[in-house]
């Protein structure tokens, strides 16, 4: 299938996530060891990236994908304190797809931001979905701008699960029927959500681990096993994803205190020791040394985190090219 | 006026209304009168005017979402002789002068009664009461007190106002949300938000409040009004309520009987409401409470916001929708096309409990000899295709957008003057073109 827009890994089935994998391993060989990072394939589209949330490693990596594809990148950076007065998301969305942005990669605090920006270019650009199109008819219309969801509030962030199955692959091979173990703050993780969709998608067997307050309603009824104990969980596991845990939620009163939560739920040396020898750690950053991971587990050659960083810009590369280069040349 | 052909309540066959000085004079077959404005009616069902507890007119400080004119417009479309109008306006309506100016604009404009509601405490900050006697003793007559956007959640506050309001005849109307249990939430606490990554509004918060105020009013012997009920939960523990002899009265609003949290998957906030859209289950629980009379009636929370208070981001969003001209045909196309209710049950429920209710003399009346000329004709066998931009409010933005609705406001009549007629209103600036 050829999506539209990323906005959510729902968009996506397996032979799509397969082949967006098999398209960032195969540029990632392509470059490897090449001087120059620089193919020709997006010359002359412009990428804009527009973040209303900080981010040092999406925004960059997303940057990088796009300008060893050749593209021209732009980046828009609304600070979260200038949204309450500043222009509205709608406005700032239609103004850049008005300058002819092929591409916009947006991150905002709110859930769904992604979708309704994709709905309001669609809509002013004349590709409105839904309306009287099927979805084969919507995904095959070229031209307009194309929205890649980069963080949406505690929604969904796809490149990062994209990320995460490209490093699992390598690490473990086919990911059918593999046990992925997610650790921590499920309830308010976009990282979370993409990656339960997406990992299910592929085959694998998720298993959330977090204190009950940290759990999303109705979590038993998704396609995952649910568990409260992570010594139990880990000898079970191939590969185990550490969760950012916001220290913010602690006033939320989701959790005692910081100490409590490292001590039931954080990542330690002897925690790692339970761990079968094949299996991987990965998080997907920035890490809070000493909460959710140990130090020296953060720095142990289990942990994934550059791989996973590496990975990015080759899958970001693939999403790009997915959405801007199936038109070919006009 | 002589109304030739009509059926009060859609019961029986057809009869003459004879009209005069606003009274009902006459009813029978073939009426003979020297009449001279006489209207043939065709059948239309005729039911006491609708009564809508619960409306935001924006009128002072929102005018560009609507105005106590313009919403007294929708409110005649929509077959409303008497609306109560919300007390959290800019400034708040919190004083007897402010409630007076509203109570007078309505009489001036003259196409619906609108009731002020007098806020519970001062700017709606729930600290310290408002001038509650004040209000209740204005040329207003304020007989209805809520916070309605907030809850009044302090439980001594709460106390001391149902207290205080038995000695004025008059009810609280509570928000019922408990604030510690819904920070910064955005949507129903259920399956779908939770996918979605929206922060959850449970149910919980509004039934422990339910709970709460239903003991405290029976212990200072008052009457409580619920605003909006919208979790199955709610109606158990008025039920229950209920059986312990409880003053307490509940509404519930026609969006909360149709549309459910499945409205999420799309973010467009003209779903977004607070409290929130619900699920199948809850809206088949509140249809049957309503039959049942454990809800005693429909009132919309008709909450009209500019289009670039709505066209955005969900969290960004205002909270409400439009409800007054589009209540009848939900109501109808929930209830009476369910078999749950009958025309004369939605006379009950939109009409003669929101009256009995605020107490209002001269509202929700039988439609008898000596009564009242305050009357809607509906037409039930016209189906209705909403369109936002045909509203009369200023706002537009419907979640009821494009959908179709069996039954269809025709006349609405205040004291024996028509108000709003075939689409338009007395003053015949707003059109609903035939469908």
């Amino acid at each position: 299938m050829i999506v539209r827009h990323l906005l959510s890994a729902t968009d996506l089935d397996r032979a799509t996530v397969e082949g967006l994998l098999d398209a960032a391993d195969q540029l990632k060989e392509g470059l490897f060891g090449r001087g120059v990072h620089k193919l020709p394939t997006l010359r002359g589209r412009t990428i804009v990236t527009l973040f209303y949330e900080s981010s040092t490693r999406t925004r960059a990596s997303f940057e990088i994908a796009g300008k060893w594809l050749s593209a021209d990148v732009v980046n828009v950076s609304v600070p979260g304190s200038s949204v309450a007065k500043g222009e509205s998301l709608r406005d700032t969305a239609l103004a850049l797809g008005a300058m002819g942005t092929d591409c916009l990669v947006v991150r905002h605090p709110a859930s769904g931001a992604a979708q309704r920006v994709a709905h309001w270019l669609d809509e002013a650009q004349g590709f409105e979905e839904a309306q009287g199109l099927n979805e084969t008819q919507r995904d095959t219309q070229t031209g307009g701008t194309r929205v890649v969801n980069a963080g949406d509030g505690t929604h969904e962030h796809p490149t990062q699960a994209l990320l995460d199955a490209a490093t699992l692959r390598d690490q473990l091979g086919s990911l059918d029927g593999k046990r992925i173990s997610i650790v921590g703050d499920v309830l308010h993780s976009r990282v979370a959500r993409s990656n339960v969709e997406l990992l299910t998608t592929l085959g694998a067997r998720v298993h959330l681990v977090a204190p009950p307050t940290l759990l999303p309603t109705g979590v038993r009824n998704w396609q995952v096993s649910v568990g409260h104990d992570l010594d139990v969980a880990l000898p079970e596991t191939d590969a185990v994803m550490m969760l950012r845990v916001q220290t913010e939620r602690m006033r939320g009163g989701f959790f005692p205190s910081a100490r409590e939560y490292a001590i039931m739920y954080g990542l330690s040396e002897t925690r790692l020791a339970l761990l079968p020898e094949h299996a991987v750690v990965l998080h997907p950053g920035p890490m809070l040394r000493g909460m959710e991971i140990a130090s020296t587990v953060a720095d142990s050659p289990r942990t994934m985190v550059n791989e996973q960083v590496r990975n990015g810009v080759h899958v970001r590369m693939a999403v790009l090219c997915h959405l801007l280069a199936s038109e070919g040349e006009e | 006026m002589l109304l030739r052909g009509v059926r009060p309540y859609g019961e029986g066959q057809p009869v003459d209304v004879l009209i005069r000085d606003g009274v009902i004079a006459e009813i029978g077959r073939k009426l003979a009168t020297t009449c001279a404005q006489t209207r043939d009616c065709g059948g239309l069902i005729a039911l006491p005017g609708l009564v809508d507890l619960h409306t935001h007119l924006r009128e002072p400080g929102r005018e560009d979402a609507e105005t106590i004119e313009t919403g007294s417009a929708a409110a005649a479309l929509g077959g409303y002789t008497a609306i109560f109008a919300m007390a959290n306006t800019d400034p708040v309506s919190d004083t007897a002068v402010l409630v007076e100016h509203i109570w007078r604009r309505g009489q001036d404009i003259g196409l619906t009664d609108v009731h002020p509601v007098g806020a519970v405490t001062v700017g709606l900050a729930g600290e310290r009461l408002a001038e509650l006697g004040g209000m209740a003793h204005s040329a207003a007559k304020v007989r209805i007190f809520s916070d309605d956007g907030f809850c009044v959640s302090d439980p001594l506050l709460m106390r001391r106002a149902l207290e205080y309001c038995t000695a004025l005849g008059a009810v609280v109307a509570q928000h019922a949300e408990d604030p510690r249990l819904t920070i910064g939430s955005q949507a129903h606490e259920g399956e779908i938000a939770a996918r979605l990554g929206l922060a959850g509004w449970p149910a919980t918060a509004e039934e422990t409040i339910i709970a709460r105020d239903c003991l405290l009013a029976q212990a200072a012997g008052a009457r409580l009004h619920i605003c909006h009920v919208s979790a199955a939960g709610s109606v158990d523990i008025l039920r229950w309520a209920h059986g312990r002899g409880t003053a307490v009265s509940a509404e519930v609003t026609p969006h909360h009987l149709l549309l459910t949290d499945d409205r999420l998957h799309s973010y467009d906030p003209v779903n977004k409401v607070n409290p929130p859209l619900r699920t199948a289950a809850d809206t088949a629980t509140l249809r049957a409470a309503l039959a049942e009379g454990v809800i005693d009636c429909v009132a919309t929370d008709h909450a009209p916001h500019a289009d670039h208070d709505k066209n955005c981001e969900w969290a960004a969003a205002r909270t409400g929708m439009l409800g007054m001209q589009t209540a009848l045909p939900v109501v109808a196309a929930t209830m009476l096309a369910e078999n749950l209710l009958d025309w004369r049950g939605i006379a009950r429920v939109m009409s003669e409990r929101p009256a009995a209710i605020a107490n209002l003399p001269d509202q929700g009346r039988p439609i008898a000899v000596g009564e009242p000329a305050t009357l809607v004709l509906v037409d039930p066998d016209v189906p209705w295709l909403v369109r936002g931009s045909e509203s009369a409010s200023l706002a537009t933005n419907t979640p009821f957008e494009g959908m179709r609705f069996p039954v269809r406001v025709i006349t609405t009549m205040l004291r024996g003057r028509v108000t709003a007629d075939e689409g338009r209103t007395a003053d015949q600036r707003k059109v609903i073109p035939a469908p």
